[in-house]
């Protein structure tokens, strides 16, 4: 089905989720330099008294994102070292996918394009990571439990870690697409009132799945840099 | 002031690769037989069928498990929560294999 959104009105509806994503980024250092601005003032320990764009990052970075990270990872520390990267893949994803929700504007993660972008970026940055923790022996990750089985099971490593950027990426694109599908569907088929009950499923589906991105991402890390002998 | 300028350039690099105009594969249109489509329209809505409704079955299972623990141990609500979650949505993506895969062979028809 056709959809027209607000860009299409500039006549630049074929570059739909290119500007969706610079939109996107605009949207979170507007909101960066507002709380910023926040934090900078006085008496700024406290909490804010009201709901503001503050609140909503504190409760989403450090009451939400930091307390998963740090179970999962193991520490607080590693969770604040990898934080940048973790938690700026979960604000992203959310914010796109929140855009799709808005009428007239299409997701940015609803062309193939987008979430293999962020899964590419993901795979490297774990392989990197993995590197600097354990040097060359992050190869000996691949090599499976017994030593003479290593070519078998090489091979077999090298598929699965293959498959995870493939997965992180299908899994992302097809639920926004679908969701978007199902939305535009169910709107054909009754005008009024039944596609708000499909809005709140495509705020919870994308709260969702920008939360499963990012904790797998966090776990791929989190595999990937365990010294040898913790495995043991 | 570094900031705004490196800010400044990533988006001016991103608004220049907006407008570079793209390549699309031109798709011709093939003229299937009768069998094929047939085979290709089963094939597809069987395959999500099968799909959903063994996903329902394991989510059934999985949120069953999450309900029993939670049952046994209520403070332990929201510790059993996230893991059922995430369970929840990795079974969900197997479906979503599916749902690729039907829509690739509806688009075929």
């Amino acid at each position: 089905m056709d959809h027209s959104s607000w860009f299409s009105l500039l006549g630049l509806g074929k570059y739909d989720y290119i500007l969706g994503s610079i939109l996107v980024l605009f949207i979170l250092v507007c909101a960066a330099r507002i709380i910023k601005k926040n934090l900078s003032q006085e008496g700024s320990e406290l909490p804010d008294e009201r709901f503001s764009i503050r609140t909503i990052f504190e409760i989403l970075t450090i009451d939400f994102l930091l307390d998963l990270l740090s179970n999962i990872l193991g520490s607080r520390e590693k969770a604040k070292k990898y934080f940048p990267l973790l938690g700026t893949s979960f604000f992203f994803i959310l914010v796109s996918n929140l855009l799709g929700i808005i009428p007239g504007f299409l997701p940015p993660t609803g062309n193939f394009n987008t979430p293999v972008a962020y899964a590419i970026v993901i795979f490297f940055m774990y392989n990197y990571y993995g590197f600097k923790e354990n040097g060359i022996s992050y190869l000996k990750h691949f090599a499976g439990p017994v030593i003479f089985l290593a070519p078998l099971m090489f091979v077999i490593e090298v598929i699965s870690h293959l498959v995870r950027p493939v997965s992180l990426s299908l899994r992302l694109f097809m639920n926004i697409t679908g969701d978007h599908m199902v939305l535009g569907v169910f709107t054909d088929l009754v005008h009024y009132i039944i596609p708000a009950i499909f809005i709140a499923l495509g705020i919870f589906v994308s709260f969702l799945q920008a939360f499963i991105f990012t904790v797998l991402s966090t776990i791929y890390i989190s595999l990937s840099i365990t010294h040898e002998a913790e495995i043991e | 002031m570094k900031r705004v300028l490196i800010f400044i350039a990533v988006a001016g690099i991103a608004l220049l690769a907006a407008f570079v105009p793209g390549v699309f594969a031109q798709e011709e249109a093939a003229v299937r037989g009768e069998f094929t489509r047939l085979g290709l329209a089963i094939g597809a809505g069987i395959g999500i069928g099968i799909a959903a409704g063994f996903a329902g079955m394991g989510q059934g299972r999985a949120t069953a498990a999450a309900l029993i623990g939670i049952a046994r141990n209520p403070g332990a609500a929201s510790k059993i929560l996230t893991p059922m979650i995430i369970g929840l949505a990795l079974i969900e993506s197997l479906v979503i294999y599916a749902l690729l895969i039907a829509f690739l062979l509806q688009g075929k028809i």
